[in-house]
């Protein structure tokens, strides 16, 4: 088999992750946090040992790491804690549907939505955000890597123009976190979600909203309130972190497996990841614009990307090209709007979508090849 | 020498001090909170070491909060 769906969910998980999560099963048993004996401390140590490997890799602390149960919710926490009626929100046209839904919604509810229209072929200007973002502005919500066409915003540029006009920016780095080099420090992001299934090679289930040094966590309404262990004489929320922003029994097992993965990640270095990822879509790209009827959904000029490839075929449905890839060739992709309909409206491939390649830390240059070989007799037959 | 136990708001602070004594070569044994002290975090912290100022250094140094250190005599 052949996966190329990497995208959506990496496949396999390295060895070790699994035996984190078995370790947590079978011996770390104990409730986090909650009852002192050595079981749950021990539970407590595996998930303690994961936010700092997540800081550390993200240039963070190991307490403003906030763990959540996706991207999604990392990312919903993000948007709903700090926007009020009234305030000014700016996003790209680019967005997943994790941060169009919440804040189509909020627009509903009278916070003032400003979409920067991205160019026809997915790249984002700074200079679109800059006169979109006024001193009014409190959120500005940018995606790090498209989840269709895989092109790199310019997430420092515009937290630099968002912070002038006093505003914060969040970065959805769903398709960014474990792939690329990521310093929040350096690149000034004030709250930066990610998920633990993708790039951090992580079980589904996992996620985070890492807090920047410089936010007030006083402006951060958190999104379910309840059980935290602390301070469990007062029937008010903590205030301090994590516990403000993670209440009920965490997910240890998931956890456990997210904080491996993430070691295994730092241990293979997210640059040569990246690399690695950049060559095979390099020779993906190169063979999908030789293979006639194939559009490639990207810039024509050079751009940088994470290893993801979208493309359409002419007299050819997506649907008909992903299934017939599964059935007949065993290769595994993903087609359609990928949740994301205000990016493939922006790219000129909505409704009907692409069709999307992503492959990962695993896969080979010799599956590309044959990934390639099939593509060509899917399309022309 | 000089024993206590220390406290903390989140058992997040109680697992960074624990490793952040370790590290600095302290004693130290991770507790269930003693019901005496506090209905803080469940998890506290044990030491023994010659001065309980030790202590505080490097939890300071290693951006620890704490919210009470109590010595036993």
């Amino acid at each position: 088999m052949i996966y190329l769906d990497n995208a959506a969910t990496t496949w396999p998980k390295p060895p070790e992750v699994l035996k984190a999560i078995a370790y947590v099963l079978e011996q770390a048993g104990g409730n986090p946090g909650r009852s002192g004996h050595r079981l749950s401390i021990a539970a407590a140590r595996v998930i303690y040992d994961a936010r700092e490997d997540i800081a550390q890799l993200f240039n963070s602390e190991p307490e403003r790491v906030i763990f959540t149960e996706n991207v999604t919710y990392a990312l919903n926490l993000g948007i709903y804690g700090i926007l009020k009626s009234g305030d000014h929100v700016v996003t790209s046209s680019m967005e997943h549907n994790s941060v169009m839904r919440p804040l189509r919604d909020l627009e509903k509810r009278g916070v003032k939505l400003t979409v920067v229209q991205s160019k026809g072929d997915g790249t984002v200007n700074p200079a679109e955000f800059a006169k979109a973002i006024t001193t009014g502005t409190r959120l500005v919500v940018l995606i790090h890597a498209s989840n269709v066409t895989g092109v790199i915003m310019p997430v420092a540029e515009v937290a630099k123009i968002a912070h002038r006009a006093g505003a914060m920016i969040l970065v959805d780095a769903a398709q960014s976190a474990g792939v690329l080099p990521i310093d929040i420090q350096a690149m000034d992001i004030d709250l930066f979600g990610f998920t633990g299934h993708k790039g951090p090679l992580g079980p589904t289930g996992t996620g985070a909203l890492i807090i920047g040094k410089n936010v007030d966590t006083n402006q951060i309404v958190p999104l379910v309130r309840g059980g935290t262990g602390s301070q469990s004489e007062k029937q008010e929320q903590p205030e301090f972190l994590p516990d403000k922003f993670e209440s009920g029994t965490s997910n240890a097992v998931g956890i456990a497996g997210l904080g491996v993965g993430i070691r295994f990640v730092r241990e293979k270095g997210v640059k040569s990841i990246w690399e690695h990822e950049k060559n095979l879509v390099r020779v993906l790209r190169e063979g999908l614009s030789v293979i006639k009827g194939v559009k490639l959904c990207c810039p024509a000029t050079p751009f940088e990307s994470v290893g993801i490839v979208s493309f359409t075929a002419q007299g050819k449905t997506v649907s008909e090209i992903g299934q017939r890839l599964d059935e007949e060739y065993d290769i595994m992709t993903r087609v359609g709007l990928h949740c994301a309909p205000a990016a493939h409206q922006t790219i000129g491939t909505f409704p009907q979508g692409t069709v999307r390649l992503a492959p990962g830390i695993f896969t080979t240059m010799d599956e590309i090849k044959q990934a390639l070989k099939a593509i060509e007799k899917v399309v022309q037959s | 020498m000089s024993n206590g136990v220390i406290l903390f708001h989140t058992t997040a602070m109680a697992m960074k001090a624990e490793k952040a004594l370790t590290r600095a070569g302290y004693p130290v044994r991770l507790v269930p909170t003693p019901r005496e002290y506090s209905s803080d975090c469940g998890i506290a912290l044990r030491f023994t070491v010659v001065g309980k100022d030790l202590v505080v250094g490097v939890l300071e140094s290693s951006g620890v909060e704490i919210s009470a250190l109590h010595e036993i005599k």
